[in-house]
């Protein structure tokens, strides 16, 4: 079936089967290996990319689900070769060792923070909660969410927001 | 061993090199390797436990228009591949010939255009099985009449591996019969499993032309692994060119070899095209190399006012349907025999008796330091079952019983030499962090109201680095590391080391040890890794080695080129070499400070027309392969507290102290990295993670709904300390950090519930203490956890 | 990562629409909400239909308000959506207090309340969030609809009475004044299916309790219901004693299993102590606390 996606602001067209994850599609497809899977039942989060703006597992959806609809990975966090105040607060609070599971981490904590400007610890830990990492223990991860929310001023400002149809 | 040599400010906690790609999602994961013409392959796997291959059919996946090949233990026997050399001497089946015996076993390879077309190929192949008896229930291995599963081995009559033991039995005995307080204890460190985010996987790329073969690889042990390939796929040893590129965690689940890789070879080989493998998670658990698993029986003996005397354990190593455990050769139950701890014991001894079960093979992974983890937990629940007995603090215990900083070096009971740390301090440190005393108040306090807090210590000495080459190999390759340094001319360098990081910062810890040894920026050093053609040999990351031994090698290679600058200085300043000092990143005129010049100036002069000297050539590159003389000795005190909800059986970890000495630290921010992992590790094997069968050998852990890892809500914001105790022997004075916390924490946990249990007269209850199996201790009834839950 | 088997797929556009893809494609014909039930069976090859009929266009089921003095909720209201709905969360805090130990935040953005109740896992957690509220199911077939009481919704393990050519639509909930509402939950970890848990939901007159439901899921408890206890407890007084009882009761008429989970002694003990401790804060919710 064909289908018509807008990846990180680009849109695509394309023939899929209706069974295709769409995990596998933006990492065999359009080679945007940035996410990452590391389950088979979609417990570890390291495929979380944002779907319509929301953070969803992208090992659990259907390509063909997708059809019409937005999609955010990591490659698209980065504007004009600027990182996201995440982004910069991750390097800068060595919230990732590996880097396995730092995307969907990232993703999922700038979601946050465009909703909830000034986080607890205990609320980020909370946001985070259905996705895993093995390297770093959580600590630095909070950390990183806490600098990313402190650099933007608390105002919810410096972060992405897809507006409809916004191309880059 | 000098003292800490001049650092430039070259260490401290600098920001990775490597996040900069990892931030923006581009590191380059075995999964992410795209070739022209790359197929993919996939494993069918046995459902079975133990049963006799009948027949195997493949006719149907072969007809499947997108498969280009199918391969079977048949057709891998015709090329001498059915089987292949495990670590411990066994021999492994690659893909089942004669018999399967452990769920999850290999019996066949696809290879397919594409791996939805590979994975619907796998349910065309039809294989026939006869079940026979499984041994699930490691205990009953060795039983009259246990079903026997090593048939393959000529002669093999029943499912013993080995018998192992270190120390002195009689003098331990003497000791035990002797004493005023001897107190035993069952206890099983459960089978575990390291789950690294990335799961284990290949490219292999055989160039029929060329016959060259390049394998992209989730490796901790690129040169270790092309050794292998060569001698067991008979390839010629050059011409094979092994890459790890980003690995997704390691922590020994890639030291190993795995079916997959060669069956990726073979599928190479046979289709003429690169072939893609990647296992999936349920793969990955229920057949990579699991940890741990040993049921341990341990006896501590003291006398009536806390002096312990000595330390008995007895073993039942539990190595699944191949021996395959990852230890150096001459330590088949790897180091466990440092059980003696942290304590000035007068005799130990330990018997280690290995079988065979229906199950995964391993045993030795999961940041273990070869067994040290179990060794640590069994002598951490004996002083607390000892404290409990005598009515002590378990605090007030181990300060009575820890080495003192004056007896350094210290010969344990069972050989280890350890070689310097002040215990009594870092534990003092860590009940300081804690609070220990206000703890102890709230503790009384809140059992008066029927409300159940635990304080649990633990206290460990790793042994890490291995190690001396003339007592340390692995597959005969003795246990040293190389490092390479070549230095541009203008003054920019590059490092090839043989270890191999997967996610502990290599790429800016070890440029650190350079900038600091050279006096050049860490940003002007870079690290080349995980490429075999690009880095001398050596035998990998695991068991907190890379600082000890790769550290060392680089420092050591450091310094011949700043030897070589030395002498080429010399010839620049127009002065003897003697008559150089090196300060403040230079080589100087002893006496003229203002005669001083940098190694980058140096490079290029080198690279010139200068005339130089004997003993330099037109460069400054020096090599070092580092045979360490000793193991080195990192050791931590940990305090954790938790709140026990008896009503449900609920754990909740409040708090988790950690003071770790891990000698001189290149980069603090790294280091504290290393401790969260582990600490987060005894969080998850504490209290939820196991691999556990049920009677016909199913693996009840084959997904992360069954196998749970810990999340960011059950792990504490974590509190560290530390001391700074130089190994005397390393060159930096480092010791290795990457496995303490796996080791240490775990014990501080169970001991902190134990702890709350108290009042009900619980004693031990083995991990994981999922809610269940607190319950059902409070209740009295103690839960196998190694086995299904009736 | 393990994929599904292949099948075909088809996107309604509006419920009758998906109705007439229901009738023409037969039983072997799954409704896929967010997915996130379905898609990790078909994963797993647990599950191998061979249509699928996307329905997360379906905005016409994708709402949560109050009409006729009830809570209705569409079934394609996504788990996230029920959380932070301010009228589900005053009226019902059982269905926030559910929500919260539901999977997780990322599972919850996509997972639908319908199809959590179709998956009708033993387990499920808003089944019995559903059973103590005693919501009713609306069902639409291809001759109308139907409403059928959530606790004769489920038939058996992941069975359900909408056949094959219905839809559920609607889940409804009597708002009824001065009640209060909770769930309490034990998992080996933060998403973790339950080991067991319970819903409870409590109208008091002076200190006796007027009506009463409670719900319980993981603990082979029939139709997610304890209705021996609630009998107990009708026009009993609001006390712990009788708390405490009530959960005796629940736990004595459930079939736990033993399993990974836990052993049925403890399953059964969890029925009993999470009866009384849902009851205990539904109680302190009706009060006002």
């Amino acid at each position: 079936m064909q289908i018509t996606i807008t990846v990180n602001g680009s849109a695509f067209t394309g023939e899929v089967e209706p069974r295709l994850l769409l995990i596998h599609f933006l990492r065999d497809q359009l080679g945007l290996t940035g996410s990452h899977w590391g389950c088979d039942t979609s417990n570890c989060g390291a495929c979380v990319v944002w779907l319509d703006e929301t953070p969803v597992k992208s090992c659990t959806v259907l390509t063909a689900m997708t059809d019409g609809r937005r999609v955010l990975t990591v490659e698209g966090m980065e504007r004009d070769g600027r990182l996201d105040p995440v982004q910069e607060g991750f390097a800068r609070c060595h919230g990732l060792q590996c880097g396995f599971c730092t995307p969907g981490m990232m993703l999922t904590a700038r979601w946050l923070l465009d909703h909830n400007p000034d986080p607890s610890p205990e609320e980020i830990r909370e946001a985070l909660s259905g996705q895993v990492c093995r390297c770093t223990g959580y600590e630095n991860i909070v950390r990183s969410v806490r600098w990313a929310a402190q650099q933007q001023g608390g105002d919810g400002r410096g972060g992405h927001r897809l507006a409809p149809g916004e191309a880059q | 061993m000098t003292a800490a040599p001049e650092r430039n400010g070259a260490y401290g906690p600098m920001r990775r090199k490597e996040d900069a790609r990892f931030v923006r999602g581009r590191g380059t994961f075995v999964d992410d390797i795209q070739l022209p013409g790359m197929l993919h392959g996939a494993i069918l796997r046995s459902p079975m436990a133990h049963a006799r291959i009948v027949a195997v059919d493949t006719t149907a996946a072969e007809a499947h228009p997108r498969v280009e090949a199918v391969i079977t233990g048949q057709a891998l026997t015709e090329l001498g591949l059915a089987w292949m050399p495990t670590i411990s001497r066994d021999a492994q089946s690659v893909l089942a010939t004669d018999k399967v015996r452990f769920q999850g076993q290999e019996v066949a390879f696809v290879v397919a255009h594409d791996r939805y077309s590979a994975r619907d190929a796998l349910e065309l192949i039809q294989v026939e099985y006869e079940a026979l008896p499984v041994v699930a229930d490691a205990q009953r291995a060795l039983e009259a009449g246990a079903p026997v599963i090593r048939d393959d081995l000529p002669g093999k009559a029943s499912n013993h591996i080995f018998d192992w033991e270190a120390g002195d039995k009689t003098a331990t005995d003497a000791v035990f019969a002797a004493a005023d307080v001897v107190v035993g204890q069952d206890m099983l460190y459960p089978r575990s499993h390291p789950a690294p985010l990335e799961t284990c996987g290949i490219v292999a790329d055989a160039d029929p032309v060329s016959g060259r073969l390049t394998l992209w690889s989730t490796s901790q042990a690129p040169h270790a692994h092309r050794t292998v390939y060569a001698l067991v796929v008979g390839l010629p040893e050059h011409k094979i060119r092994v890459v790890s590129p980003d690995i997704g965690g390691g922590f020994g689940n890639k030291a190993p070899i795995y079916p997959g890789y060669i069956c990726a070879i073979v599928g190479s080989m046979k289709t003429g095209r690169p072939v893609k493998w990647v296992e999936d998670r349920s793969e990955n658990l229920m057949s990579t190399a699991f940890a741990r698993d040993y049921h341990m029986h341990g006896e501590i003996a003291a006398t009536a006012d806390g002096k312990v005397l000595g330390l008995r354990a007895r073993v039942l190593a539990d190595h699944g349907a191949f021996n395959a455990t990852a230890q150096p050769t001459k330590f088949p139950a790897g180091f466990f025999h440092i059980f003696t701890g942290s304590y000035d014991l007068r005799a130990a001894h330990c018997e280690v008796t290995a079988v065979y079960t229906n199950k995964a093979p391993g045993g030795v992974a999961y940041s273990c330091s070869f067994r040290i983890t179990e060794a640590v937990y069994l002598v951490e629940r004996m002083m607390d079952i000892l404290a409990r007995e005598l009515g002590m603090d378990p605090a007030e215990l181990r300060m009575k019983n820890l080495l003192r900083p004056e007896q350094f070096p210290y010969t344990c009971p069972t050989g280890w030499q350890y070689d310097s740390g002040d215990y009594p301090r870092a534990l003092a440190m860590a009940m300081d962090i804690a609070g220990y005393d206000e703890l102890r108040r709230e503790q009384a306090a809140k059992r008066e109201r029927g409300e159940y807090m635990g304080i649990g210590i633990s206290f460990f000495t790793e042994g890490v680095g291995a190690g001396p080459r003339a007592h340390m190999d692995i597959l005969g390759l003795g246990m040293a590391d190389g490092a390479s340094l070549r230095v541009h001319p203008t003054g920019t360098a590059v490092l090839g080391v043989s270890c191999q990081t997967q996610g502990q910062g290599h790429e800016t810890t070890f440029a650190q040890i350079v900038a600091g040894e050279l006096g050049i920026s860490p940003d002007d050093v870079e690290v080349v890794h995980g490429d075999t053609d690009r880095t001398p040999f050596g035998l990998g990351t695991y068991g907190s080695r890379s600082t000890p031994v790769s550290g060392a090698a680089t420092a050591m290679a450091a310094r011949k080129v700043r030897e070589r600058a030395r002498i080429v200085a010399s010839a620049m300043l127009e002065v003897s070499p003697d008559d150089l000092e090196w300060a403040d990143g230079k080589w100087r005129v002893r006496g003229d400070p203002e005669k001083a010049t940098g190694i980058a100036e140096i490079a290029m002069a080198a690279h010139s027309s200068l005339e130089l000297p004997a003993g330099v050539e037109g460069h400054l590159d020096s090599e070092a392969v580092y045979n360490p003389p000793n193991l080195t000795f990192p050791f931590g005190a940990y305090i954790c507290v938790t709140d026990v909800d008896p009503g449900t059986g609920q754990v909740t970890v409040r708090r988790f102290i950690a003071v770790d000495d891990c000698g001189v630290q290149i980069n603090p921010m790294i280091v504290e990295g290393q401790v969260h992992r582990g600490l987060a590790d005894g969080v998850g094997m504490a209290l939820m993670q196991v691999i556990a069968f049920d009677a016909d050998g199913n693996c009840l852990g084959g997904s992360f709904m069954d196998y749970l890892l810990p999340t960011s809500v059950e792990c504490p914001s974590w509190e560290l300390g530390e001391t700074v105790t130089p190994s005397p022997h390393h060159p930096i004075g480092a010791k290795g950090i990457g496995e303490s916390a796996t080791v240490g924490s775990p014990p501080a946990i169970v001991n902190s519930v134990m702890d709350a249990l108290a009042p009900f007269g619980v004693r031990h209850a083995d991990m994981p203490l999922t809610p269940a199996n607190v319950w059902s201790a409070i209740q009295g009834r103690r839960l196998r956890t190694d086995l299904a839950v009736t | 990562m393990q994929v599904p088997a292949q099948v075909e797929y088809e996107k309604a556009s509006s419920v009758a629409h998906a109705l007439s893809l229901l009738a023409r494609y037969g039983p072997e014909a799954r409704i896929l909400a967010g997915g996130h039930s379905l898609i990790p069976m078909m994963k797993l090859r647990l599950a191998q239909p061979e249509t699928l009929i996307d329905i997360n266009g379906l905005s016409e089921l994708c709402y949560l308000g109050l009409t006729n003095g009830e809570l209705r909720i569409g079934t394609l209201t996504r788990h996230a959506q029920l959380l932070n709905s301010a009228a589900a969360g005053e009226h019902f805090p059982i269905l926030h207090d559910a929500e919260k130990v539901i999977a997780d935040p990322v599972v919850r953005n996509w997972g639908t309340v319908g199809g959590s109740l179709c998956q009708a896992d033993p387990s499920e957690d808003l089944s019995a969030a559903f059973a103590a509220l005693k919501a009713r199911m609306v069902i639409c077939g291809a001759d109308g609809s139907r409403t059928v009481s959530a606790r004769e919704f489920h038939t058996g393990p992941y069975e359900t009475v909408v056949a094959a050519g219905e839809m559920l639509t609607e889940i409804r909930i009597p708002v009824r004044p001065g009640g209060g509402s909770a769930y309490a939950k034990v998992g080996r970890r933060v998403g973790d299916w339950p080991i067991g848990a319970a819903g409870a939901a409590i109208w008091l007159d002076g200190g006796v309790v007027a009506d009463v439901g409670i719900g319980l899921t993981a603990v082979g408890a029939p139709q997610f219901a304890a209705p021996e206890a609630e009998e107990f407890l009708r026009g009993a007084p609001a006390t712990e004693e009788s708390f405490a009882r009530a959960g005796e009761i629940a736990a004595e008429h459930c079939r736990p299993l033993s399993d990974q989970r836990g052993p049925a002694d403890y399953k059964r003990h969890l029925a009993s102590e999470l009866t009384a401790r849902a009851l205990r804060r539904a109680f302190r919710r009706a009060l006002g606390g």
